[in-house]
C-alpha cells in the first residue's frame, strides 16, 4: 500500500483529540467534523468543539476475518458509539469478548490503530473502553 | 417523458471465471443481448456501464471505452458511459440508460454490469470492496464490511427479536433457487445448520450469511415502448424507477435497522409506477447479507418493519410463496460480481415476466422490482418492471 501520511496527518486533531464542530444556529454537534451544516448549510455557525470522548455503545460486532491490515488484531471488538453531545462514531472497543454489551457505557482510550510496515508511519488515534462503575452500566 | 421497454437481455455464468477476462465477459453478455433483440451496432445509440472497481480488481480504469471497443463499436463512435456507485453499479447503469431513453434523447440504449474480482486475492478483493465504505472513518478503525452488516443485524436482533436461523433461511432459500438457475455461481442446497456451523466473520454473520466474490458481465437494452414491437416479442416495460442517496457511514445514518435510501427510492419508483407493494409477484432484492435481504423486504414495504426475519421463516419469499424474492439466487447463491449485479437482476426479472425462467418460474408473473444497494445503503436503486 502507498503511504497514507498525508491524509493521516491532516486529521490528526480529530483523531487524537476527538475535535469535531458545533452549529450554534441549530446546536447540533458534527464529528467529524463538518464543512457544511446539513440543517442550516449557508445559515450555519460553526465553531470547533472538543467532544469528551464518553458515550454510549448502540450496537456492536466482534470481527474474525478482517482485511490484511487488521488481521493481527482478530477476534476484536468493533462497535458504533453514541458520543454524549449526540453523534454517533465507529470505533474498537478495549474488552474481553464476552464483557460488550448494547447499551454499555464507554470512555475514549489513546491507542495504536495501525503501522505501514515496521519502518513507516505508526497511526495512532482513539478506541473505547468500558466505564466499570456499576451504576453507568445500564441494560 | 416517453415509456421505456427492454427489449433484449444477456447474461454470462457468474463464478470464479479464472479462464475468461473483463473483455471476454462483456462480451460475451453484451453479444447475447443485441442478439436477443436482434438490433444492429448501427442501431445503438448510446452505452452506460457499471463498474465498480476495474482500477482495484485490474488495474484498469477508462472501463466506458472499453466496453465499446469490445463489443465491436468502436468504428461506430458510439458514445460510452461507465458510472460507479460501489455495489450498486449496474442499477445506476440502468437507470442512466432509462433517462437517456425516457428523455428522447437516445431511442436504442444499452446498460451493462461487469465485474472481474478474482484476478486478486481475496485480500486485495475485500479491501477494495472496503472503498465502499467510508475509508476516514469507519474502515480506519478496522471496519469490514461484513461487520457493517453485523451491527445492523445485532441491533435488528435485539429490536424486533430476528434470530440467527431467521437471517439463515435467506442463505437456505436463495441456494435452493440457485440450483434452478443455470447461470448462478453455486448449485449446491445449504442447510441452517451448515449456515450456523460455517465459521463466523462479524459475529453474527457467519461465511454462509455472505455474498461471494465473483465475476460476471450483464447486459440489457432498452427502447421506448413504441417502438419495441419491432424488435422483441415481448418486449418489458420498466414503469418506475427511483434512486437515492444517504450518508456513507452507517453510523451517521438516522436509523441503523432502516436503509432510508431503500425506503426513499423504493417510493419514488412506486409512485411513478401507480402501484403498492402488495402488487408484486417478484423481486430481486440486495441480499449481500443475509440481514440485508431481511431488511430490503421490510423497507420496500412487502413486510411490516421488524417482521422480515418471521416472514422469511414462514416462506412467504420462496418460490411458491405469495413473494417470491431472489429466485435468481440472489447475490448469496447467484454470485456478487459487484458492477454487474444491478443489471443480473433486471435480466432475471425480464426472463420472470417472458415466462422464460425454466424450473425457477414464477406462475403468471406481470409486475417485477429490483433493488441494488451501494455500500452499507448510502445508494439504492429501485426499478419495477411489467410485462
Amino acid at each position: 500500500m502507498t503511504t497514507q501520511a498525508p491524509r493521516f496527518w491532516r486529521s490528526i486533531p480529530q483523531r487524537y483529540n476527538l475535535k469535531g464542530t458545533h452549529c450554534t444556529s441549530c446546536n447540533e454537534y458534527f464529528f467529524p467534523p463538518r464543512n457544511l451544516c446539513p440543517n442550516c448549510r449557508r445559515g450555519a455557525h460553526l465553531e470547533e468543539y472538543a467532544f469528551k470522548g464518553t458515550g454510549t455503545i448502540i450496537t456492536y460486532t466482534t470481527i474474525y476475518n478482517a482485511t490484511e491490515d487488521f488481521e493481527r488484531l482478530t477476534p476484536y471488538n468493533l462497535a458504533i458509539i453514541q458520543l454524549d453531545e449526540g453523534p454517533r462514531v465507529t470505533g474498537q472497543i478495549v474488552s474481553s469478548l464476552g464483557e460488550i454489551k448494547i447499551g454499555m457505557r464507554v470512555r475514549p482510550v489513546f491507542r495504536i490503530l495501525g503501522k505501514e510496515g515496521d519502518r513507516g508511519i505508526i497511526y495512532y488515534g482513539t478506541k473505547f473502553a468500558p466505564i466499570l462503575e456499576p451504576s453507568c452500566a445500564k441494560e | 417523458m416517453r415509456s421505456i421497454s427492454i427489449i433484449g437481455v444477456g447474461c454470462t455464468k457468474f463464478g470464479e471465471r479464472w479462464d475468461v477476462s473483463l473483455r471476454d465477459m462483456i462480451a460475451e453478455a453484451g453479444v447475447m443481448a443485441i442478439g436477443d433483440a436482434e438490433i444492429t451496432g448501427e442501431q445503438i445509440d448510446a452505452l452506460f456501464v457499471g463498474n465498480m472497481s476495474g482500477g482495484r480488481f485490474i488495474e484498469q480504469e477508462h472501463i466506458g471505452a472499453l466496453i465499446a471497443d469490445c463489443a465491436g463499436l468502436s468504428r461506430l463512435h458510439v458514445p460510452s458511459t461507465r458510472v460507479e456507485a460501489a455495489c450498486a453499479s449496474g442499477g445506476l447503469a440502468l437507470r442512466q440508460a432509462v433517462l437517456a431513453v425516457a428523455s428522447g434523447y437516445n431511442d436504442i440504449v444499452i446498460a451493462a454490469g461487469v465485474e472481474k474480482m478474482t484476478d486478486v486475492s481475496s485480500g486485495t478483493a475485500a479491501d477494495a470492496l472496503a472503498a465502499a465504505a467510508d475509508r476516514e472513518w469507519e474502515c480506519f478503525f478496522g471496519a469490514t464490511f461484513p461487520a457493517l452488516y453485523a451491527m445492523m443485524a445485532k441491533l435488528h436482533m435485539r429490536r424486533y427479536g430476528t434470530t440467527h436461523d431467521q437471517m439463515a433461511q435467506v442463505a437456505v432459500k436463495n441456494h435452493h433457487h440457485a440450483c434452478f438457475n443455470p447461470i448462478a455461481q453455486y448449485h449446491m442446497e445449504v442447510s441452517i445448520e451448515d449456515v450456523n456451523r460455517s465459521p463466523l466473520v462479524a459475529d453474527p454473520l457467519h461465511v454462509l450469511d455472505c455474498s461471494p466474490i465473483s465475476d460476471g458481465a450483464a447486459a440489457v437494452v432498452l427502447a421506448p415502448t413504441e417502438m419495441a414491437k419491432r424488435f422483441a416479442d415481448t418486449p418489458i416495460k420498466i414503469i418506475g424507477s427511483g434512486q437515492a442517496s444517504d450518508t456513507l457511514a452507517l453510523h451517521d445514518r438516522r436509523d441503523l435497522t432502516t436503509l432510508d435510501a431503500t425506503v426513499h427510492a423504493g417510493r419514488a419508483a412506486f409512485a411513478q409506477a401507480g402501484i403498492e407493494p402488495r402488487q408484486v409477484d417478484v423481486a430481486e432484492v440486495h441480499d449481500c447479507f443475509t440481514i440485508a435481504e431481511i431488511l430490503a423486504i421490510e423497507d420496500l414495504g412487502f413486510v411490516e418493519k421488524g417482521q422480515g426475519g418471521k416472514a422469511t421463516e414462514e416462506g412467504l419469499t420462496a418460490l411458491g410463496g405469495s413473494l417470491p424474492v431472489n429466485t435468481s439466487g440472489g447475490l448469496k447463491a447467484c454470485g456478487h460480481p459487484v458492477g454487474a449485479t444491478g443489471i443480473k437482476q433486471a435480466y432475471e426479472i425480464a426472463l420472470q415476466l417472458r415466462g422464460e425462467a425454466g424450473r425457477r418460474q414464477v406462475d403468471e408473473a406481470e409486475v417485477g422490482l429490483a433493488h441494488n444497494v451501494g455500500g452499507s445503503g448510502g445508494t439504492a436503486l429501485v426499478h419495477i418492471f411489467t410485462r
